[in-house]
C-alpha cells in the first residue's frame, strides 16, 4: 500500500482526478478495510473444517435445554406503552436543546474566548473578513443561544420561544390525558 | 528444486502456517466454576496478561471459542452441561483441565464429583495445582501451543483419527 500509493496519487492520475487527492487516504483505508474483510472470511471458508452435528446446531443456552423459542408472543398492550413512552422520548430529545439554549451564559466563559471563536470562524472564510455579521458584533458579550437569538435579530423575545415550548409541551400533555381517559395505563 | 521435493511437502507446510495461527489466536472458553476461575481471572488480568500469548479474547459462547479452559471442579449434575458446550465448541477445539479437581477430582472423593473431566470429554493438558497459579496456566498455554503446532493439520484431521476415537474415555463427536 505504501508502495501504491505515491505512484498512483501523483503521476498517474489526471486532473480530474487530483482533486480526489485529499481523500484518497480514506477511500485506501475502506478498500483495505472491506477487501481484508472479504480475504479473511474466503480464507475462513476454505481453511474451515466442516463438521456438523445436531448437538452443534442447536441453540446455545449455557448449555442446558432451550425451553421456548426466541420469537415468541409479547402481549399486544406492550404496543401502546411503547407509543406512550417513544412521544415523550422524543419529546425530552427536542427540550433538551430549548432548556440549554435558554439558560444564562456560563459565567467561566469569557467574552474574549467567543470573539476568538467568532474570529476564528472568519479566518475560515478570507472572503467575509471584513464583513460584519451580526453575531459577531452586536451579540459579541452574549453567550450563544436565545439570547444571542434575540440580540441578532432572530428570534422577536424570550418569551415567544417559551410559549412555543409550552404549546408542544401541552399538546402532548394533551395526549397523555387523552391516552389515561382511555385506560392505556390500566394494565387489564 | 520445487519438483524434487517429495509429494506432500506443500501441504505440511501449509498445516504448519495454519497451527501457527491457530496456536496464536486461542479464543478461550471459560468453564470456571470453583476457585481456579479466580485464577483463571488473575492469568487474563494486565499482570500475568494472557494477551501475551493472544489467549486474551474470552469468549461465553461456543460458537467462537477453540480452548476450553475447565477451572474447578465439576460435579455431576454440571456434566451434561460441559459435555453439550463442548460439543457444541467447533474444531479445531482444545480442553485444559485447570487445577486438581477439574483433572482428577482432588480432595473432592465423592460421588457427587466427577473424578477428573476426562472421562467424559478429551483433555489436552492438565494442569496441577489448589488451584494453580497464574504462571501455571500460561506454562499450559505454551505446551498447547506446542502441541497444535506439532500434530495440526488444516483440515482438522488430528480431531477425527481412529486412535483418538477409540480412547477409552474420549467422546465420540458425532452425536
Amino acid at each position: 500500500m505504501v508502495l501504491v500509493f505515491p505512484v498512483v496519487g501523483r503521476r498517474a492520475f489526471s486532473d480530474r482526478w487530483r482533486v480526489m487527492e485529499p481523500v484518497l487516504p480514506l477511500f485506501l483505508l475502506v478498500l483495505c478495510g472491506v477487501g481484508l474483510g472479504l480475504v479473511l472470511l474466503v480464507l475462513g471458508q476454505i481453511v474451515n473444517p466442516r463438521r456438523s452435528s445436531r448437538v452443534k446446531r442447536m441453540p446455545y443456552e449455557s448449555g442446558v435445554d432451550p425451553f421456548h423459542d426466541a420469537r415468541r408472543h409479547v402481549d399486544v398492550r406492550f404496543y401502546l406503552l411503547a407509543i406512550a413512552f417513544l412521544v415523550f422520548d422524543v419529546e425530552l430529545l427536542f427540550l433538551y436543546p430549548w432548556a440549554v439554549a435558554s439558560g444564562p451564559a456560563p459565567a467561566h466563559v469569557p467574552a474574549a474566548a467567543v470573539v476568538a471563536s467568532s474570529t476564528v470562524e472568519t479566518d475560515s472564510a478570507p472572503s467575509k473578513v471584513a464583513d460584519p455579521s451580526p453575531t459577531t458584533t452586536g451579540a459579541r458579550n452574549v453567550a450563544p443561544g436565545i439570547d444571542a437569538a434575540v440580540a441578532a435579530g432572530t428570534v422577536e423575545s424570550r418569551h415567544f420561544v417559551f410559549g412555543g415550548t409550552m404549546v408542544f409541551v401541552g399538546l402532548l400533555a394533551l395526549g397523555l390525558v387523552y391516552d389515561w381517559r382511555k385506560g392505556v395505563f390500566q394494565w387489564r | 528444486m520445487a519438483i524434487e521435493l517429495p509429494k506432500g511437502t506443500l501441504i505440511t507446510q501449509l498445516d504448519s502456517l495454519v497451527s501457527w495461527c491457530r496456536k496464536n489466536s486461542l479464543w478461550p472458553m471459560p468453564f470456571a466454576t470453583a476457585c481456579c476461575g479466580i485464577e483463571l481471572m488473575a492469568t487474563g488480568a494486565s499482570t500475568h496478561d494472557l494477551a501475551r500469548f493472544g489467549a486474551e479474547v474470552f469468549r461465553f459462547s461456543p460458537r467462537q471459542c477453540d480452548l476450553m479452559i475447565v477451572a474447578g471442579r465439576v460435579v455431576m449434575k454440571m456434566m451434561p452441561v460441559l459435555q453439550r458446550v463442548w460439543l457444541q465448541m467447533h474444531e479445531p477445539k482444545w480442553c485444559i483441565a485447570m487445577g486438581a479437581c477439574a483433572s482428577t477430582g482432588g480432595v473432592f472423593d465423592t460421588y457427587s464429583v466427577v473424578q477428573g473431566i476426562d472421562r467424559f470429554i478429551p483433555v489436552d493438558v492438565y494442569v496441577p495445582g489448589c488451584p494453580p497459579r497464574p504462571e501455571q496456566l500460561l506454562q499450559a498455554i505454551i505446551d498447547l501451543q506446542e502441541k497444535i503446532q506439532r500434530e495440526g493439520t488444516t483440515w482438522c484431521r488430528e480431531f477425527s483419527l481412529p486412535e483418538r476415537q477409540k480412547l477409552p474415555r474420549a467422546l465420540r463427536e458425532e452425536v
